[in-house]
């Protein structure tokens, strides 16, 4: 027996506590009695692995759409290749769709509809959740690519650089520093949105927070621990962000 | 660092602030509606019947015409029952969009004899319970099972029918009886006592919170089992009954827990309501009137 369930036991009768042993007795129930803390922790690493899942697929699919977006709008004037027209009509009904409904209607869709018999439901969010980042992402991507002025990549061009290497060289580190705060933005929305797995029985934080409320019947702990749990993870993402950027503008002469 | 301090200071006050928060919601669900005798509201928090004997004459001086005058709803007037509209044929949405089942009508006739009029809130079963406690609902009726941990945050009335868990499985499983369903797929619905016992380490006779996913209502987990994502769903009877009704291709199997008393539950420490309640349900027990409205729902060939 330890300290905490020491501390606990030897608070009075539910009638008689003040506020903060009223407090520390719902606490107890929410995080230490029969180890449910655990349960937070394991719900935790559903979430990351959704989160990681999701940023690869949605990096993905965002750089593809974005670049075929980007190309085919930047397109010299009288040209015309069919080829990239297709793909970028596909591409822009993605984003359309996938922007124009909610994300938990997606889930759902993925989850009861498309990928309906399915019993890994971690991946079907992760997945879902993927391609819904890709779509903004994509959004993100292209509006870097396109706030670039065209000389550069004529310029890049002109000096016999391929396509690609153009880009790689040129366009994209220009673009890559202008698009990091609205991408990391995006990522922590996406970090957040995994919580709506739990509406196809993904088990993350606040699937084992709703488990626990039903058996203690007291809502503010579970929900306050996964709230400070998002957080955390929030701004371990934006320290780790603030260090890139600032490594980014080394670089800078200004 | 000092800016790293800030933030654990601001961070502090927020989480203290919300406590408070939480201390006076609960507070305000007992006072709430007693604007005109806040004595009545004070006491009914304390479980002691005296003292809100002794306030009940001081309260009758302003009260709103309510046949007994001593206790208070959320909503002035108005009975708010909390409920999940997913469980048939205790409640469920008809095609008009209205709440019916054995729950709302009794509700309807508790409100009735109380000369109140009934507002039906529709959440998922976790929530319905919840918001009873917090005060945004006078009683829950949800086809809710008596347990001893939920009589310690609640207040329960009479039983007015009882139910069973039974375990649903598709035809054609594998799963003969309840010793079958270990290191299955179980699906049931958050909050209900099936989704307890089930959740249970497998030393208690549950099956392992790995072994068992929770749905927001039992339609949901039934739709996850036709799918193939489950291998069973545990719930009470007499929505299990409606489910297999519903769906073809599955059946059901007795299960071996224990006989579950169904009550309406008022928010703990409300003895005042849950008086008036109980004495009308009683009433509305001797007079046949409960057990009309479930012959209504439950045909004899159950």
């Amino acid at each position: 027996m330890d300290f905490w369930t020491r501390l606990y036991e030897g608070l009075p009768e539910i009638a008689a506590r003040n506020v903060w042993q009223d407090a520390y007795g719902k606490f107890y129930l929410a995080w230490f009695q029969d180890d449910r803390w655990l349960t937070y922790f394991q719900g935790l690493g559903t979430t990351l692995q959704v989160t990681v899942i999701a940023l690869c697929i949605g990096v993905v699919l965002g750089v593809l759409v974005a670049v075929i977006r980007t190309a085919h709008d930047q397109r010299r004037p009288g040209t015309w290749n069919p080829v990239l027209g297709i793909v970028d009509f596909i591409c822009k009904i993605y984003v359309t769709i996938i922007r124009g409904t909610p994300m938990m209607v997606q889930l759902m869709i993925m989850g009861f509809v498309i990928f309906k018999s399915s019993r890994n439901f971690t991946m079907v969010g992760a997945l879902a959740l993927g391609i819904n980042s890709g779509a903004y992402v994509s959004e993100i991507i292209r509006g870097g690519l396109m706030s670039l002025d065209p000389g550069q990549s004529e310029a890049g061009r002109s000096l016999g650089l391929t396509y690609f290497d153009t880009m790689r060289f040129i366009v994209i580190p220009q673009a890559f520093k202008a698009i990091l705060p609205s991408l990391g933005n995006e990522f922590i929305v996406l970090l957040k949105d995994t919580s709506l797995i739990s509406v196809i029985a993904g088990k993350e934080i606040i699937y084992f927070a709703r488990a626990i409320i039903t058996r203690t019947y007291e809502p503010m702990f579970p929900y306050l621990i996964t709230a400070a749990m998002y957080l955390i993870m929030v701004l371990v993402f934006s320290w780790l962000q603030g260090k890139l950027e600032r490594r980014l503008r080394e670089s800078d002469r200004r | 660092m000092k800016k790293f301090l800030t933030c654990l200071l601001v961070l502090a006050m927020v989480l203290s602030l919300a406590a408070c928060g939480g201390n006076d919601s609960s507070s305000s669900g007992d006072t709430s509606g007693t604007d005109d005798s806040q004595t009545a509201g004070d006491t009914s928090g304390t479980d002691d019947s005296q003292t809100a004997g002794d306030t009940s004459g001081s309260g009758d001086s302003n009260d709103d015409g309510n046949t007994d005058g001593t206790y208070t709803t959320v909503t002035e007037g108005k009975l708010v029952m909390s409920t999940n509209a997913s469980f048939p044929p205790y409640e469920m949405v008809d095609e008009s969009g209205n709440i019916i089942g054995i729950d709302a009508e009794i509700a309807a006739a508790l409100a009735e004899k109380l000369g109140l009029e009934l507002e039906i809130i529709d959440i998922d079963f976790d929530s319905a319970l919840l918001a009873v406690q917090e005060g945004r609902s006078d009683m829950v009726l949800a086809g809710l099972s008596y347990r001893e941990d939920r009589d310690e945050v609640m207040d329960f009335s009479t039983s007015y029918a009882t139910g069973v868990q039974v375990v649903i499985v598709p035809d054609g499983s594998d799963i003969e009886d309840n010793d079958g369903l270990d290191g299955k797929m179980i699906g049931v619905q958050r909050g209900t006592t099936g989704h307890i016992y089930a959740s249970d380490t497998p030393e208690n006779g549950g099956y392992g919170e790995e072994h068992v996913l929770a749905y927001d209502n039992g339609a949901l987990a039934v739709q996850a089992m036709i799918n193939g994502q489950i291998d069973a769903v545990i719930i009470d009877n007499g929505p299990a009954q409606e489910y297999v009704k519903a769906n073809p291709g599955i059946h059901i199997l007795e299960g071996n827990w224990v006989l579950e008393d169904y009550c309406l539950a008022v928010n703990e420490g409300n003895s005042a309501l849950l008086e008036v309640l109980n004495s009308a349900l009683e009433e509305l027990i001797e007079n046949g009137t409960v057990q009309e409205i479930i012959d209504k729902y439950i045909t004899a060939e159950q």
